[in-house]
Formats: C-alpha cells, structure tokens, sequence
C-alpha cells in the first residue's frame, strides 16, 4: 500500500516535472512563416475547432501561444551569436513585413498664396539648369547663392541712371532693396503659415487681442502715449495715472550726507506748495463758527430773559455741559464742570 | 539709510500737518543746528546733521535706530505716526484736548477718550482733526483723531467718543520690542 503510494507520489512528481520542462520541439502540420527582424511567427495551421470548444478556451490559447513562441525562439537561436558581457546577443535580420503606420498620413501643406494664383493664372513651374555660363569669369556658375554668375553685388562700379539723384548712393540703395526683399518675402511666409493654420496674420508690434489683460491694456496705453513727436513729454495725464513699472528706469535717491541746505529749501518749497493746496474757505469751520455764534446768541437771550424775571445764574450748569466763551483766564480753550465761577459772577452784574 | 523722496516727504508732512499745521516749517529749518529727515528700515529718523554723521559709522544691518522715529511708511507707501514722534508734535501742537485725571489711565492702556473723560478741548476743533492728547497737568499723553467738532461735544452723550485714541506713551511699556 505504501509503496504504492510511493510510486504514485513519483510518478505525479515526474509528470508534472515532465510539464514544467515541455519539449523544445513541436510539430506543426504547416510550417510556420517567420519575420525574424520584427520579432514576428505566422501560424497558418487551422485552429482545432472542437479542441477549442471541448476544453478551456483560455487554456487552449495559452498552449497554442506557448508552442509558436517555442518555435519563434528556436528560430531565432539558428541566428549567428555572439557573446558581450555575459550576454548572448543575436543580431536581428532586416524586416521583411511591412508595419501599418501609427499615426495617420500627414495632410498635404495647404497652397500658399502664390501657388493658388499660379494655379488660377495657370503658370506652370519651369525647370531652370542649375549652372549658368559666366561670360566675365570664363566658367560655369550657380544660377544663386555664393558664387553666382552675374553677381551683382560683387560690382565695383554702379552706374547712376539719368533720373536718379546724383548724391545718392547706389549701392547702399541696392543693399536697401535687397534687405526690404528679404524683409517681404519673410513676412509673406509667415502670414502663409498663420493662414495654414488659420491663426490671425500677427502685426507688428502690440496687436489687439480679443481679451486684453489689465497689464497688457497699461502697456498699451504707454506705448500710445510715448508714441508722439516728442516721446510723450506734453501728453496730458490722468488725474490718479500711475507710472509705467519696469521701464528700466532704475530709481535714484539724494545722497545721505549731501547739500543740506538745497534738501532744507526744497522742504520748505514742498510745504509752500502745500500750504497754496489749502482751500481758502474751510466750510466745516465757517459751519462750526456760524453754529458757535447761534448758541452764543441764544444763550445771551436766555440770559437776559433770565435777569428780568430776577433768577441769578440760571444757566443749566450741569457736568460736562460747555458753556460758551469764557472769562480772560481761557482764551481759546473751552472748559467744562468746575471752572463756572466767573460766568457766576457775570450773573451777578 | 537715505533721504526721503520728493512724494515720501509729501505724504509725511501731510500726515504731521494734521497735528501741528504750518510749524513744521520749525522742525525743517531749525535755528540751533542743521537737523533732517532720513527713511532707514521703512522708518523716518529726524535726526541731527551732528548725529546723522556719526550714524553713517554703523552698518545699515546694525542701525537699530538713530536719532528720533517719527514714524514708518506702510507697504502700501501711506505714513504712520508713532508714539516716539510726540516730543516734537506736542510743543507745535494746534489743537488740544486735555483728560480728567480718572480718565488719564484708560487713555494710556491704549481706549478712546470718552465725553465723560474730557477736561477740556481747543476751540473750533473739526471732526477728524489731528488732536494732541494732554492730562490736566499738562503733560502730553499721546494723540489722536478728534471723533467729534468742539460744537458737537457739548451735545452728545458722556459714554460717546469723542477723540480716537491713536498712540499714547503707555506704548512705551507696551510695544517697547516693536519701538524705535
């Protein structure tokens, strides 16, 4: 019974070693096709429909893929090898199977403004020989560029047409045109793309956006007001306009121990300036002086009403009450509570 | 250390005109020596040329302080008074308010003066003028913001306010890390 057992454990252990180490080799009906270069196996073999449906579809797959690897490797190890630092390495054949693109074909580049008319005007490009006979250097020579027949911007002599102003100077007028052609035909391939792309065709310098920032918008303003005859010295100024930040103007202080005098007069010049600011007519003063004057009249009244019906300082002398004006000690200064005993004395009068 | 600019000296004789008017005119030109206004740490220093020379010994990160602190600019470039300033506002000062003794003590923790605290006020004082605070002996106590006019103090209520409290030598015990 036990040995029994024993074998059978064995017999398991040996199986399943047996599964574990499945053989390197595997028949296949068809052969199957390779692409060494990209890695790639072709199984034309029919799939075993009823296999396939009988057993574990996922288990059946796996078995099938195992098997075509196997035999994907063992192609790719008939490949010459060579050993670098403790790895085999084989190098890979061309591939011969062709890949689909990731991405999509690009889109042909719209047409620029000049190859549309060309198209509608029907001009037809025309095939110019590259190299031109030069007749002043005796030899073949480039159509453009460096080098070419018929430079004219080698020349040493100009000469000054008819109608031209005699002080001018041709060559820098050449040289102008030149730099306003290149100048031109920059432009236009930038406003081919911004059309390509259809971006707006950019200005020259601030150009208006549809949402302009707070910051953009002050920049603007600047530009727009140093941009006169005389760089923005006279233009008029907002009552709170800030200055520009960043200008590059970088601020300057007096030195600390320097003219003490001029800093004492310029002081000085400051709260003059200050003083001229003040409003000649302080309406809450005049308002408080009219007020004062009422009361005072009032009180006055009271008094002499007061005094006929025989009553002694009658004023309602309470705490903190303010009594009007009062006697010579004072002068301006209001008091209150205690010091009533002059007005007192007035009474009396 | 450097002297002001043009608009730093504005808003600052601005802000001491509310208390003392036209006398700052005696603090610039001054009869007993040369004496000026330097912005070291964002503070203003009225100092003497005499002194302001020697202060030019000190490095600006060693300079604690130097002569006497007016006040300081704000971030946002306005002037504050502090306390330090009023050995030279009380002297020019145009408008006046003294505190009854009983009220001298909550005017110095740093309250408003009330009505009931009022021992007397300069005549024709405007609403939001710079006042200079006094205790009845006459010693100056501080400054503020006059609450009300002199006409409308006689009428309103003692619990009102009648002067906003705004820097007292109480400061000098309270703030004494932050003061220089």
């Amino acid at each position: 019974m036990a040995a029994c057992s024993i074998e059978d454990v064995l017999a398991k252990a040996e199986k399943d070693e047996a599964e574990k180490l499945k053989s390197i080799t595997v028949v296949k009906e068809l052969d199957l096709e390779f692409d060494l270069g990209n890695m790639l196996a072709f199984d034309k073999n029919p799939p075993d429909i009823r296999e396939f449906r009988q057993k574990n579809k996922d288990d059946f797959l796996r078995s099938l893929a195992r098997d075509n690897t196997q035999l994907l490797i063992n192609e790719m190890w008939k490949l010459p090898t060579e050993r670098v630092d403790e790895v085999i390495v084989a190098k890979l054949p061309e591939p011969t199977a062709r890949l689909p693109r990731e991405k999509p074909a690009p889109k042909p580049r719209p047409p620029t403004k000049w190859e549309e008319f060309a198209k509608l005007k029907g001009i037809q490009k025309k095939k110019k020989t590259n190299l031109v006979w030069d007749d002043v250097h005796k030899e073949w020579r480039r159509r453009w560029g460096y080098k070419r027949a018929k430079d004219d911007t080698k020349e040493w002599l100009i000469e000054v047409p008819e109608t031209a102003d005699p002080n001018e100077d041709q060559f820098a007028k050449r040289n102008k045109a030149k730099k306003e052609r290149v100048a031109k035909n920059e432009l236009n391939r930038l406003r081919n793309i911004a059309r390509a792309q259809k971006i707006k065709v950019p200005g020259v310098g601030l150009a208006p956006t549809e949402q302009q920032s707070k910051s953009e918008l002050g920049k603007a303003i600047h530009v727009a007001k140093m941009s006169t005859a005389s760089v923005g010295k006279f233009q008029e100024r907002l009552p709170k306009e800030k200055a520009p930040k960043n200008t590059g103007k970088k601020r300057k202080f007096q030195p600390l121990i320097g003219d003490f005098s001029s800093e004492k007069q310029k002081q000085l010049d400051i709260l003059k300036i200050m003083d001229s600011k003040k409003p000649r007519l302080d309406i809450n003063k005049a308002v408080n002086k009219q007020m004062r004057e009422e009361d005072m009249e009032s009180a006055s009244k009271k008094k002499k009403g007061a005094g006929k019906k025989g009553r002694k300082g009658s004023f309602p002398g309470k705490k903190g009450n303010f009594p009007g004006k009062k006697g010579k000690g004072a002068g301006s200064v209001v008091k209150s509570g205690k010091n009533r005993k002059p007005r007192m004395k007035q009474g009396k009068r | 250390m450097r002297p002001l600019t043009d608009e730093e000296t504005t808003t600052m004789f601005e802000k001491l005109s509310k208390y003392i008017g036209e006398n700052i005119k005696l603090l610039v030109d001054r009869p007993d020596g040369t004496y000026c206004f330097r912005l070291h740490n964002d503070r203003v220093y009225y100092i003497s040329e005499k002194i302001l020379k020697l202060a030019t010994n000190v490095s600006r990160e060693k300079l604690v302080s130097v002569g006497t602190c007016f006040g300081k600019f704000t971030k946002t470039q306005k002037f504050r008074l502090h306390i330090t300033a009023l050995d030279f506002l009380a002297p020019y000062a145009k408008f006046k308010v003294w505190v009854k003794p009983g009220a001298e003590q909550s005017f110095l923790y740093g309250n408003h003066v009330l009505k009931s605290g009022l021992g007397r006020i300069t005549e024709n004082t405007a609403q939001y003028q710079g006042v200079v605070v006094y205790s009845m002996a006459d010693v100056p106590l501080g400054f503020g913001v006059a609450a009300k006019s002199t006409q409308e103090c006689r009428r309103v209520d003692p619990m009102s306010i009648v002067v906003f409290h705004q820097a007292d030598i109480g400061e000098y015990i309270r703030s004494e890390d932050t003061l220089t």
